[in-house]
């Protein structure tokens, strides 16, 4: 990867240690996908947030770079452990609480939003087509780059951080005008967004950079989400076009490979409690809950994780008055996926309709799940 | 040499494993043992050795795992790879810890034990000692 004067002098350590380490992780990253030069980025999203993730080691690094590291660009963050306003009904203990807000701590002070949220799509306006960013979160940088026009890497926690210092990326194949050779073809009819979902699951498990898909009809947003967050837990693949390329290798999914991804993640056939929201819900997805919830109340636990953004926002428009009438409880900063609230040893197994959070639920928080889609779970589950 | 992702100048001894590489949940945070008894280094401390191992697995946050061994100084002194992945890459960028991949050939030249002058700069980065 070729460097500019200025870059270069960075890269060996003339403007600091923090530049030093950032430039070395974007050179690394650039040399991994053959990327030949850095280009700017204007908004970041940074993930390596949630302390049951990063850890003591991310947790001591963060608090040590903060001391002089400063973000660039417009830097967004991804979910952390708990909501600070509910998190003594979960019973948390004290360490993971004071570190969870060490980490949070050093975000700020290098200047990042503490946005806490794993859909900035959703909550920070959209720039113009075509711009560069770099997203850390799957769901998001898969999203960006499908639906919002954006463009971006499938970032690492490491690269994206980098990216936020400089403002730069390296220039690899995804920010470029890229055709993929592989063709999903949808064949699964009437989808919900569990079917899109288990679509994004096979898709990231057969694409590698982009894949393109055919036969969907238009999706709704929590449909959209559900892809994203399917197609980002299983694979790589950071990019869906939304057409069928001549001369390529095609892939159909169908009843068959969907019953195969369904077997793969549903584990159980009823939950102790519901989850929804991984991704976390938008007020477009809590308006709609709220009007689908109307005079029914939940017969078990339901917790719904949004961005405090969100649930400021449903709370003035009367949306969480309505959804704690039906037995809900709201978390916002916080996300079904690798969640530290839903212990095995307090929980059986969980009911959800979301991909991404059923592969977590299982492989990280080790509890059974039960997939089933928004309807089933309003049908079955409340009164 | 197939890349350079993190440049550097180090001699050591090579510890060498078959098998791909988990940091995070495998090795060990302080010391740089690996925990995974089905693994082929189960029970060996990746500390100071030029670690040569095919690519790394598992979750980008073990990354942080590669920045812990370095701030516990229980690191190797260097890597060498068959195949490049993100967590590595990174995880080595961040903890200055030389990084280079090599072809299937030269990766089957190296073996365990033996003592090398690595330079990512030269054009023949690897000379073996003994």
């Amino acid at each position: 990867m070729e460097l500019t004067k200025e870059e270069e002098s960075a890269f060996k350590g003339e403007q600091g240690e923090i530049m030093q380490m950032a430039y070395r992780i974007l050179v690394a990253t650039g040399e991994a996908t053959d990327a030949e030069k850095l280009v700017p980025i204007e908004w970041a999203h940074l993930s390596g947030v949630n302390y049951n993730t990063i850890g003591d080691a991310g947790e001591e690094f963060l608090a040590s770079i903060s001391k002089n590291a400063r973000v660039k660009v417009k830097t967004s963050l991804n979910p952390m452990g708990f909501d600070i306003d509910n998190v003594s009904n979960y019973n948390l203990d004290d360490n993971f609480i004071s570190k969870q807000l060490s980490i949070k701590k050093s975000y700020e002070e290098m200047g990042v939003i503490p946005s806490f949220s794993c859909i900035p799509y959703e909550i920070f306006d959209i720039p113009e087509m075509g711009t560069q960013v770099s997203f850390a979160e799957s769901n998001a940088a898969i999203h960006a780059n499908s639906f919002d026009n954006l463009k971006t890497n499938k970032e690492s926690a490491f690269s994206a951080l980098a990216s936020a210092l400089t403002g730069k990326s390296p220039y690899s194949a995804l920010r470029k005008e890229t055709k993929s050779n592989l063709t999903i073809r949808m064949k699964v009819e009437n989808p919900d967004e569990l079917t899109y979902g288990m679509l994004g699951f096979f898709a990231g498990k057969v694409g590698n950079e982009s894949v393109n898909i055919s036969g969907v009809e238009q999706m709704d947003r929590r449909s959209c989400k559900s892809l994203c967050g399917g197609m980002g837990t299983s694979g790589t693949c950071a990019k869906f076009n939304f057409d069928e390329e001549q001369d390529s290798e095609i892939v159909d999914f169908d009843e068959q490979e969907m019953k195969k991804v369904y077997d793969e993640l549903n584990t159980s056939d009823k939950g102790d409690l519901i989850t929804l929201g991984s991704p976390q819900l938008g007020l477009e997805e809590i308006s709609d809950l709220a009007i689908k919830l109307k005079g029914r109340s939940f017969k078990k636990r339901c917790m719904i994780f949004c961005p405090r953004a969100v649930k400021e926002q449903a709370t003035k428009l009367g949306h969480t008055n309505q959804l704690e009438r039906a037995g809900c409880e709201i978390l916002s900063d916080c996300c079904t996926c690798l969640t530290p609230l839903i212990k095995k040893d307090e929980v059986d197994s969980v009911t959800t309709n979301s991909i991404k959070g059923a592969y977590y639920l299982k492989n990280s928080n080790g509890v059974g799940v039960n997939l089933k889609s928004l309807s089933e779970i309003i049908k079955d589950e409340t009164r | 040499m197939k890349k350079i992702l993190v440049k550097g100048k180090v001699k050591g001894t090579i510890l060498k494993s078959q098998k791909p590489i988990n940091f995070l949940g495998t090795v060990d945070k302080k010391t740089g043992i690996i925990s995974d008894e089905n693994h082929d280094l189960f029970k060996k401390s990746i500390k100071d050795s030029i670690l040569v191992f095919p690519y790394g697995v598992g979750s980008s946050v073990g990354a942080y795992t590669i920045y812990s061994i370095k701030s516990n100084n229980s690191s190797p002194l260097a890597m060498i790879c068959e195949k490049v992945d993100l967590t590595v890459a990174t995880g080595c960028a961040l903890a200055n810890i030389p990084l280079i991949t090599v072809s299937e050939k030269e990766f089957s030249l190296l073996e365990d034990g033996q003592k090398i002058f690595l330079d990512t700069e030269s054009s023949n980065p690897i000379t073996f000692l003994e």
